[in-house]
């Protein structure tokens, strides 16, 4: 791991590594949308609108996902202090934020014509509510410090307290009744049928990819604007 | 002991703080947290009357009356564990359907049946398409 404590170092192989990623997701992402929208049978109960599927369910794993990586992160930087840690949760935030936003608004858009309602206050969806306001609260305390790179270690602390909300996610729709249905996809396989949920695959891999590009993209910009800001200092000292 | 260990071991501490004290929290949410009651629910611990709550269960088989009147209907939700009759005035969603979901919104009567003023249809979590429907869709959590 602290072979890539360096910046320089993982520049380098981050620099090729981002239209990689971009490229590839954004195939994968047309791909599976087009599988999605035509492959793919409408199913017995809710016809086409099962489709919203293919968006919704890799918004809400991205979202939960990008707030594993902030706590996984904040740990490593509170622990080994590892210079690229806080960097990288940074710049998770705002993805993150993004995905869980689309899953919310997905999910009010599909539940409309299945359910009858845009909204209720379910275990489900207030737990991602709190979760988007998590991000937000997340990305407030990061920018309210002078680090601007990295995060203060207050933010790390909180990265780590909010990871608490992530598997109350997971579990609301067992721990309580709930609107939402259950869990369709466990370890012990899918309810849903294959014909239905191929289209999936590509487009978890697809927005994961992206997920990670647009981490790359900010990790990189951030550390270019302290290099900078450095250089601007260096040379008003002389 | 390395300064590094020592807080490897003071953020896992805080690590279990936080995850003890988030299961604290659920288990004390565990009643508070449910979006609605199941029959079962109300045959064990009784009505809870005056005030507006949300029944959730089956739409049993065949239950499903109209009124002439067009847009009152009249069925029993079921949880396999009790059964309470439902009275609702309106415009039901799509997915309303016997032997499928249903969340009511409403009041208990004093003689145990209840008074919807507003449904909505849960589904389960298996999807497929139209030619494989052969089999009763019960969600998993209401079959207890």
């Amino acid at each position: 791991m602290h072979a890539y404590a360096n910046p320089a170092r993982f520049l380098k192989i981050a620099r090729p590594l981002t239209p990689v990623f971009l490229g590839l997701g954004l195939l994968l992402v047309l791909f599976g949308s087009y599988a999605g929208l035509v492959l793919t049978p409408p199913d017995y109960l809710q016809g086409d609108s099962v489709r919203i599927m293919y968006v919704h369910v890799p918004a809400a794993w991205l979202g939960m996902g990008g707030w594993s990586g902030i706590a996984i992160a904040s740990i490593v930087q509170l622990v080994w202090r590892h210079p690229l840690a806080g960097v990288s949760a940074r710049a998770i935030a705002a993805p993150g934020a993004l995905f869980t936003a689309i899953c919310l608004i997905t999910g009010s858009i599909w539940g409309r014509p299945t359910w009858g309602t845009w909204w209720e206050w379910d275990g489900r969806m207030t737990s991602m509510l709190i979760l988007l306001f998590l991000y937000f609260g997340y990305m407030a305390l990061a920018n309210a410090s002078d680090e601007r790179t990295s995060v203060s270690r207050a933010t790390a602390i909180f990265g780590i307290v909010g990871a608490v909300n992530i598997p109350i996610i997971n579990r609301s729709v067992v721990w309580w009744n709930s609107l939402h249905q259950g869990p369709s996809i466990t370890l012990r396989g899918s309810t849903i049928s294959s014909e239905i949920l191929w289209p999936l695959l590509p487009m978890v891999i697809g927005f994961s990819l992206l997920f990670g590009g647009i981490v790359l993209m900010r990790m990189r910009a951030n550390l270019a604007e302290a290099k900078v800001e450095a250089r601007m200092r260096r040379m008003a000292a002389s | 002991m390395k300064a590094k260990n020592q807080r490897l071991i003071l953020a896992l501490l805080g690590l279990v703080a936080v995850i003890g004290a988030g299961l604290l929290a659920v288990s004390g949410l565990k009643q508070e947290a449910a979006f609605f009651y199941a029959p079962g629910d109300v045959a064990a611990n009784g009505l809870p009357l005056g005030k507006a709550v949300r029944l959730g269960g089956m739409v049993a088989d065949k239950s499903i009356r109209h009124d002439a009147d067009g847009v009152t209907i009249h069925f029993v939700v079921e949880d396999g564990k009790a059964q309470i009759p439902v009275t609702f005035k309106g415009i039901a969603p799509d997915l309303f359907k016997e032997k499928s979901g249903v969340v009511a919104e409403g009041e208990f009567q004093a003689d145990g049946s209840f008074v919807a003023s507003n449904l909505l249809a849960k589904h389960d979590e298996r999807y497929m398409p139209p030619e494989l429907k052969g089999k009763m869709h019960m969600t998993d959590s209401l079959k207890s």
